[in-house]
């Protein structure tokens, strides 16, 4: 059955419409636009028409004005819609006949959940009682007045601070200084955005890291041998005990990343050489559009590139050599993520190469030494902290990469130095971990995160190294 | 600039023929009808010059006048900038340094360059000076390297200042004792020529002062070309100077005449600071 509507009248909609949200917003900047027009208005009327009376451009005055009516209205409508929720839920709880509120919490829970899902229409578990339709009646009933209240409200605060703004506004106020200052704000509050989600980040891997490993020791993660970890989830189920033993994984990771860094390292920074110091103008505007669009192609198309192309070779010229080598091979992963990475190393290299001050070559040369003398003694060793940092960059990037290593790579955790043999990954653990349906209290599912957590102090570390080195770098010559 | 844009318009072909003795006996350098073009634009119109043994010859004129293009002639610099192109003849100790055969690494052995701005490589002290030699293969044994390095920085009046730190990095030096690690550097692989581009422009008084005592003893080994803005400082330090406006050599005389009676009412104009 489907939830009844509950708005049969169409004055009732008319009603909601002018209750939605996005109608409260545009009343809100229809007047933060007038509100534009009135301060600088006022400000034009305060100095005759004479900017120069003015501290700031009329402009200025305007915006002050803007700012004044925009933003108690906002703060207040973000902390309105933060807690409107919890409050009517309150409310609807204590509307609640006396033995349904002395629930279970869970139970309570599951009850408030019908309501609201009576209330927006949706499927609704079991039964609908009276009691939870007079409930529901009442949820709707004070979610409407809050609505109201909060359009009355915020419209009446706005207004309120316009006509405030304009009081305050004289000759010689400084709206200039008050409005850069509340750009200056915004600027933080927009930078700090990107800290607080790394922060969020960090936290929610690590809080279910630390299930992990109420579930598993850290001992037996960090430097068990084994990683297998299929639980067993009847009492007899036989052979999947588990192990959580995390070397194996990065162990893989650490093969198919050297493979890919022995590709990407000398092939990116011989380009970047050439590219910088040999290449003609022409030459180079052609050729390094064509390397970075290997940086453009999605990494699901190295994966068949690797999986249907590049592992097959490996396996065939194997055995024509009578070696013995696994279609999935970390060796085919390794090589097919040196070619994706190659860009990065290039790029940035280059950018470093070119950063040498051209006084160096010159001095180089001007002593009679080659292009190439003048390259490995002088502009190589003067750019390799750059260069070192674009390399740790690099590889930070190659630890992280998934999607070649899940369809090239394979899945058996196999500890092994051999790249001819297939090995996994901590990405392609995640993502097998995963995918699917999974229970969250199961260590296995679990381990997802720790592994990731992990990853991510493992990659943080690296790319904190590349910055300090690349920054100390910068200081040489500024 | 107004000035300098009438005086532009008035000059006529005449004008611009070199005033003065542009020969000297036994040159080291022997510069003929030297044409240097950018891409289309003319930078240098057919400079006639030579250069003595053991002289200082000073190169002034306003900006753009081509006095910096010109010394980069002389020892290629030039050649790595796209679309340069030099004509005419350029002859060191009688070989064409524009021969087609000739390498520019002997060259620049034997014409080095000092810039304006100090350039040390990031690298200690010792191999700033070590560099040269070791590229050219001067030196065979650890000894004799640090022999010419010592040498080289003595001549450069460097080398009670450094001694003590000659693994230092180079760029920690000071201004002035950077400049002097450059001519040092470039003393080191032995050459007969220096050039050097305004020398002192990015120094203070007191460093401008040793570096100018330092080229005045280095005259004694060595030709010197200084191209500098400071009139005084190419009074002070040069025997002969040229004097240079817009791609054309207009006067070159003993620096006494030039500065107390000079011949050409460009070189004059400059010289008594009517535009520059």
């Amino acid at each position: 059955m489907a939830g009844l509507p509950l708005f049969k009248h169409p004055l009732k909609d008319i009603n909601r419409l002018i209750m939605h949200p996005s109608t409260l917003f545009f009343t809100l900047a229809i007047l933060c636009a007038f509100s534009f027009w009135i301060g600088k208005r006022r400000a034009l009327t305060i100095a005759d028409g004479q900017i120069r009376n003015l501290h700031s451009l009329p402009g200025y005055y305007g915006y002050y004005a803007t700012l004044w009516c925009a933003i108690p209205a906002l703060t207040l409508l973000a902390l309105w819609t933060g807690f409107e929720s919890n409050i009517i839920t309150a409310l609807v709880i204590r509307g609640l006949p006396a033995e349904l509120q002395h629930l279970p919490a869970d139970h309570l829970n599951l009850m408030v959940n019908d309501i609201r899902n009576l209330v927006s229409g949706n499927i609704v578990s079991g039964e609908i009682d009276p009691a939870m339709r007079a409930a529901a009646d009442h949820y709707q009933n004070l979610r409407q007045i809050s609505q109201a209240a909060l359009a009355v409200v915020a419209l009446t605060l706005s207004i309120l601070g316009t006509l405030l703004a304009c009081r305050r506004i004289h000759k010689a106020q400084r709206a200039r200084n008050g409005v850069e200052r509340a750009i200056m704000l915004f600027l933080i509050g927009s930078s700090s955005i990107a800290i607080f989600t790394t922060i969020g980040i960090v936290l929610s891997v690590l809080f279910e890291a630390i299930r992990f490993f109420q579930a598993v020791p850290v001992g037996d993660f960090l430097f068990g041998l084994k990683w297998s970890p299929q639980m067993a989830i009847r009492e007899d189920q036989v052979g999947s005990s588990g192990a959580f033993g995390a070397i194996p994984l990065f162990a893989g990771t650490l093969l198919i990343s050297f493979i890919a860094m022995l590709v990407a390292a000398p092939v990116g920074l011989m380009a970047a050489i050439y590219l910088s110091e040999y290449a003609s103008k022409k030459m180079r505007s052609i050729t390094k559009p064509l390397l970075e669009i290997l940086a453009g192609i999605p990494t699901v198309v190295y994966g068949f590139f690797a999986a249907l192309v590049v592992a097959p070779f490996i396996r065939d010229s194997g055995s024509l050599l009578g070696l013995d080598v696994s279609s999935e091979s970390a060796l085919a992963a390794g090589l097919v993520m040196g070619v994706m990475i190659i860009p990065f190393v290039s790029s940035l290299s280059d950018d470093v190469i070119n950063a040498v001050p051209q006084a160096m070559r010159d001095g180089s040369y001007g002593l009679g030494a080659t292009r190439s003398e003048t390259i490995c003694q002088v502009i190589i060793p003067a750019a390799l902290p750059g260069i070192v940092g674009g390399l740790l960059l690099a590889v930070s990037r190659a630890i992280g990469e998934t999607m070649i290593v899940v369809m090239a790579a394979g899945l058996s955790a196999n500890l092994t130095a051999n790249p001819l043999q297939a090995v996994t990954t901590v990405t392609v653990q995640m993502v097998t971990l995963l995918v699917g349906d999974q229970e969250f209290d199961s260590p296995k599912t679990l381990a997802a995160f720790a592994l990731g957590l992990m990853l991510f102090a493992t990659t943080l570390i690296l790319n904190m190294v590349a910055l300090y080195v690349v920054r100390k770098y910068r200081e040489q010559y500024e | 600039m107004q000035t300098l844009i009438k005086q532009q318009s008035t000059i006529g072909a005449a004008d611009r023929r070199t005033v003065g003795r542009v020969t000297v006996e036994n040159p080291r350098i022997r510069c003929r009808n030297v044409h240097v073009y950018y891409g289309e634009k003319r930078a240098i119109n057919g400079v006639t010059l030579d250069i003595g043994r053991n002289e200082v010859i000073a190169m002034i004129g306003p900006s753009g006048c081509g006095k910096s293009t010109f010394l980069r002639c002389l020892n290629r610099m030039n050649d790595a900038i796209d679309g340069c192109r030099v004509t005419g003849d350029i002859l060191l100790d009688g070989q064409d340094i524009y021969d087609k055969r000739l390498d520019v690494v002997p060259l620049r052995a034997q014409v080095g360059i000092v810039f304006q701005k100090p350039n040390p490589f990031p690298k200690s002290i010792y191999e700033n000076v070590a560099y040269g030699p070791r590229i050219h293969g001067l030196t065979s044994t650890r000894s004799e390297l640090d022999e010419v390095v010592e040498l080289s920085l003595q001549k450069a009046g460097l080398w009670d200042e450094v001694k003590d730190r000659l693994n230092q990095p180079g760029t920690g030096l000071s201004g002035g004792q950077q400049q002097r690690l450059c001519i040092a550097r470039t003393i080191a692989v032995g050459p007969e020529v220096i050039l050097m581009d305004e020398p002192c422009s990015a120094l203070d008084p007191i460093a401008t002062a040793r570096v100018e005592a330092l080229i005045d003893e280095l005259r004694e080994h060595y030709s010197i070309v200084i191209v500098t803005h400071s009139m005084q400082q190419a009074a002070r330090l040069s025997q002969r100077t040229a004097y240079f406006h817009l791609g054309d050599l207009i006067e070159v005389g003993m620096t006494n005449q030039i500065f107390t009676n000079p011949r050409h009412r460009l070189t004059e104009d400059y010289i008594t600071g009517r535009f520059g």
